[in-house]
């Protein structure tokens, strides 16, 4: 898979955002052997967890004898770098996730939480992997997606604009273009 | 005659509560129907073009500061001031990056102090609250915003879903109807709401509280024609 001149594998890490929220099936899914064996046969070296208000603790690994290494913590002020530095994105169904990670142009898998009682936040995952910016899933079919994923084949986003909003506004209180 | 006349009089003079409470009651209701009118209809330009505007930010939790800020970025803050943020009492984030953002305009521009305020509102109801309690924190919520309200009187309103500007907006409606204070209301419907509106925005879509009404889908403008589609902001 791309081994370097010291015969180390490049280090490819998975980044797992649930935000402020509490989103233990995700984190359990993503700590089961059948997920982590999969994004091994992926080419991913490392998993780093942000589970913030979960309760479920996944298990930390160093990585040794070639096998996933694995780290978590509850939150950060700026997710930004972690997002920057990861090759994959799994996140749950927050807008502010999902533009965060499509603005910076990485790969995304969205899960959406069955547990929330009004779940809107399908609507929007639904919408964007129509659209083939991201891939959506749900914690039972994560693993599938993982298996037959192809990052290559995702659309990139192109940034919203507000313009046009203001120049609406604008034009209603009689503000002069600028 | 005189009899005639008299007996005129008196039967005026006894009917004058009626008569009264009908003129009231005609004089409420033409003005209701004038601001149900003028409402989504754009401001004089000679009245606004010199003076800037007193502008009411309501801000929530999760991605909706994010998409307000995105919005505040390209819009004239010059002629949109004095700002005052309001966001409820239990988000602590919020306000802190409203801070952020107005302190990085003082910096850029030179101006010493904000014309800025900062300031927090009791929630209606917390989430999982029992609807017993809920109905007493609603109408403390609803006291509050009154008085926030009486003090800002805001020319301008501007929200974007969370339950929390509500009351916000339904009492600048009636400052509207009574004649305390002339505001246009402008609501964006989160990018998160593809296929249907949030709460806030069906009730101020269908009470016609909103001057103008934004979405950023398609899908949405198919459903509520009187909303601008003005795609996505993020």
């Amino acid at each position: 898979m791309g081994e370097d001149e010291d015969g180390v594998k490049p280090k490819r890490v998975v980044f797992v955002a649930v935000g402020t929220t509490c989103f233990d099936a995700l984190v359990k899914v993503v700590d089961s052997q059948e997920v982590k064996d999969e994004l091994l046969r992926r080419g991913f070296t490392h998993l780093l967890i942000q589970m913030g208000r979960g309760s479920y603790l996944p298990s930390k690994s160093i990585g040794y004898d070639g096998s996933l290494a694995v780290d978590y913590f509850t939150f950060s002020p700026s997710i930004a770098d972690h997002l920057r530095s990861a090759s994959l994105v799994i996140s749950h169904a927050g807008s502010g996730s999902i533009f965060e990670t499509l603005r910076l142009g990485k790969p995304l898998i969205v899960v959406v939480n069955e547990d929330l009682m009004d779940n809107h936040q399908s609507e929007l995952a639904e919408e964007l992997a129509e659209r083939k910016h991201l891939y959506c899933a749900r914690p039972q079919t994560l693993h599938q997606t993982i298996a037959g994923m192809d990052l290559k084949s995702l659309l990139p986003y192109s940034p919203g604009d507000a313009t046009p909003v203001a120049k609406l506004i604008n034009r209603f209180l009689g503000f002069p273009e600028n | 005659m005189e009899k005639n006349s008299g007996g005129c009089f008196s039967n005026l003079s006894s009917n004058l509560p009626i008569t009264c409470f009908i003129a009231f009651i005609t004089i409420i209701l033409f003005r209701v129907l004038y601001v149900i009118y003028r409402t989504g209809k754009p401001l004089s330009r000679r009245a606004t073009q010199q003076q800037p505007l007193s502008t009411l930010i309501v801000l929530g939790s999760g991605g909706h500061t994010a998409e307000m800020i995105n919005l505040l970025l390209v819009l004239q803050k010059d002629r949109l001031t004095p700002r005052f943020y309001i966001a409820a009492a239990t988000d602590n984030m919020s306000l802190q990056k409203a801070r952020v953002l107005e302190n990085s305009w003082a910096d850029s521009s030179g101006v010493k102090g904000i014309s800025a305020e900062f300031m927090q509102i009791y929630r209606s109801r917390e989430v999982g609250q029992s609807y017993v309690t809920s109905f007493w924190t609603t109408l403390v919520a609803t006291a509050h915003a009154l008085w926030l309200m009486i003090k800002i009187r805001p020319q301008v309103v501007l929200c974007n879903g969370p339950g929390t500007c509500i009351p916000l907006c339904v009492i600048a409606f009636c400052f509207k109807m009574i004649g305390i204070r002339w505001s246009s209301i402008f609501y964006v419907e989160s990018i998160a709401r593809v296929k249907r509106l949030s709460l806030s925005g069906l009730l101020l879509y269908k009470l016609c509280i909103a001057d103008q009404f934004f979405v950023q889908w398609p899908q949405l403008q198919k459903k509520y024609p009187r909303a601008h589609y003005v795609c996505c902001l993020m």
